[in-house]
């Protein structure tokens, strides 16, 4: 049977935008699905894609994070009399098709969504009123429509540049939404244990999608911190295991990172985060040890590898240190002992983190991971590589004015042999000028001193101003005195 | 600590230890946690596990004597020495396997490298595999 290719309208967010058109290759990867993308421009936020059949396209939206809605496209046009045109056309032709949703006892509701431009209420009821060649008979039901259309139009994306006619007009039958409903559900503001390093819920279902994660895949996590990589994984099915060289953190008992809280819960884990979310089945362990030096067996093999390591800002970047001989202080053999740690730089553990994924990935297994950087120094060059791995997706997500960071996705391409002599130092991380965090500290474009100095005078300047138009400054705690001060003084 | 965990780890970081596997497991309280069964992550995990350290992992004695007898009734004679061929087709094993490997949960006790007898503790379910400076 010949497959019917059909055209789908993908509704993007436009939130983490570098992100989409990765997850978007990802998720039909993971599946093996067959697509013709026809929109060039990934940026903007509705993308025309077609698909052989709907399963395909349903198979999609039950895994994309960036995806708002996908609706069946029945026309879409630059211009606004073709677009009725071919809107009527398609109408025509498929009529026997969409005849069930156009029946008498077919509750429907029309939306209208313009993008970069706002509407009335009233206005948009003008435009749906302009389509009444529909051969629509069956009662509006704004609550819960049995068939929902969308009427879209996109007026570019810089809102200071409005143009004067809409850059795409679409319309459509919505078919799913995305997964979207899963960041709220994951959200860390109502997760049981978090720390101050805890990802977000989009951005670690992102990396998850990423990964490629699929039911009965086994998942790591090297730095797994308050595991919060490893609840999307298990949300996809994924069985979880990770590791972290901080003890305190692994057994939820460092400080706590919520304003409010002040000391941490007994029951908070990694283990009580995945049965808040209902895959407690899912983890299989964490365990306490440093990425610096591996312990895992050889014949340990992951499906993927998902980790945002230290970068020695918020959490610092450690492992167990070396010495020659031990300290001369006596220890017993029951005293407790935290070994001393040193500085674990970024560079060594990118190349261990690469090293580590080439000989514990299956075969087209993913390594995901965020590396930080300056932005003016960002150079595609300054990406570690390794032989065995290829660096499939590259996002970048903004930090600060001048830092950010990039995810990346590195697949596993060929079978790691430790006796082929060229991979030995096959992993090459090129050396930046400086550390990261030294850079950052203390070495940005203004220090933190020189930026506090030059917002307060900023704001000097602008009382100054205030005074001068004869306005007297009061901000909100001002007020506050002063009130007090008059209820005090009237009841002497 | 699950036993499928415990199949996973090696002592190989302790500078001079070549293999570090399999580690001597001491269970001085243990949880059962119900899971749901997956035979075929069960079956897809299997590769990636030596067999002898599953075999060796059923025939681990809790130093309690209470629940001495009932671990070992529960496992001692599931689990043949030697890896049987055809698992995926053999249901009743995997059921057995999956409650060694992800069932059980060893809350307290201690790993024991086989080559340095260094010792690493486990504490509410986590082994901590942190070496001391000394050692790396």
């Amino acid at each position: 049977m010949a497959s019917l290719w059909r055209k789908y309208i993908l509704w993007f967010a436009q939130e983490h935008v570098d992100f989409r058109i990765s997850e978007f290759e990802s998720i039909v990867k993971m599946f093996g699905l067959q697509f013709r993308r026809l929109t060039e421009q990934t940026l903007k936020p509705f993308w025309v894609v077609e698909f052989p059949n709907v399963e395909t396209a349903m198979l999609y939206a039950s895994r994309s994070v960036a995806l708002r809605a996908m609706f069946e496209l029945y026309a879409h046009s630059r211009k606004l009399p073709e677009f009725h045109e071919r809107l009527r056309a398609h109408v025509d032709a498929n009529r026997n098709e969409l005849a069930k949703y156009f029946r008498q006892d077919t509750s429907f509701k029309i939306t209208v969504e313009t993008y970069n431009k706002h509407f009335s209420q009233r206005e948009k009821i003008e435009k749906i009123e302009t389509m009444d060649y529909l051969p629509i008979e069956g009662p509006v039901n704004l609550k819960s429509p049995q068939v929902e259309w969308w009427y879209i139009e996109f007026w570019g994306l810089d809102p200071t540049a409005v143009p004067e006619e809409p850059d795409d007009i679409l319309f459509g039958r919505l078919l799913a939404t995305g997964q979207r409903n899963l960041i709220k559900e994951l959200s860390l503001k109502q997760r049981k244990f978090i720390g101050n390093t805890s990802m977000d819920a989009q951005l670690s279902l992102l990396m998850a999608n990423q990964a490629m994660v699929r039911e009965g895949d086994l998942v790591f996590d090297p730095f797994v911190g308050t595991g919060s990589l490893l609840v999307s994984a298990a949300k996809w099915g994924g069985y979880v295991l990770g590791a972290d060289i901080d003890y305190m953190m692994v057994h939820a008992r460092c400080r706590p990172s919520r304003i409010t809280q002040k000391v941490r819960e007994k029951d908070e884990s990694i283990r009580a985060n995945l049965l808040q979310y209902g895959c407690a089945d899912r983890y299989m362990d964490v365990v306490v040890a440093d990425f610096s030096n591996p312990l895992w067996h050889p014949r340990i093999s992951f499906d993927s590898i998902i980790t945002d390591p230290p970068y020695g800002i918020r959490e610092a970047t450690e492992k167990v240190e070396t010495k020659r001989s031990p300290k001369d202080i006596a220890r017993t053999d029951d005293m407790v002992h935290y070994p001393s740690t040193s500085h674990y730089s970024l560079q060594n553990l990118y190349g261990d983190l690469l090293e580590f994924a080439a000989r514990h990935l299956k075969l087209g297994g993913r390594l995901v991971c965020w590396l930080p950087f300056h932005r003016e120094d960002y150079d595609p060059k300054m990406l570690p590589q390794h032989q065995y791995l290829q660096l499939v997706a590259n996002s970048e997500q903004p930090l600060t004015g001048n830092t950010s960071r990039r995810l990346l996705t590195y697949e596993k391409c060929s079978e790691y042999s430790a006796l082929n002599p060229a991979s030995i130092g096959s992993t090459q991380v090129p050396t930046p000028s400086e550390d990261f965090r030294e850079r950052y500290f203390n070495n940005a474009l203004e220090s933190r001193k020189e930026r506090r100095m030059r917002k307060a005078e900023q704001r000097e300047q602008g009382r100054l101003e205030m005074e001068l138009r004869g306005k007297l400054p009061s901000d909100g705690r001002s007020q506050k005195c002063e009130l007090n001060k008059a209820r005090f003084t009237g009841l002497t | 600590m699950k036993l499928s965990t415990y199949n996973f780890l090696t002592s190989m970081a302790i500078k001079g230890v070549k293999v570090g596997f399999p580690l001597k497991l001491t269970i001085n309280k243990k949880e059962v946690v119900e899971t749901e069964f997956n035979p075929t992550f069960v079956e897809r995990l299997l590769p990636k596990l030596d067999w002898s350290a599953i075999y060796g992992a059923a025939q681990v004695n809790p130093s309690d004597m209470r629940q001495k007898m009932s671990f070992q009734a529960e496992l001692t004679e599931d689990i043949p020495a030697v890896q049987p061929e055809n698992i995926g087709e053999n249901e009743a094993l995997l059921q057995k396997l999956h409650h060694l490997l992800f069932e059980i949960d060893v809350l307290e006790g201690q790993l024991e490298c086989p080559e340095t007898g260094r010792v690493f503790p486990i504490t509410d379910g986590i082994p901590n595999m942190l070496l001391n400076e000394d050692e790396v």
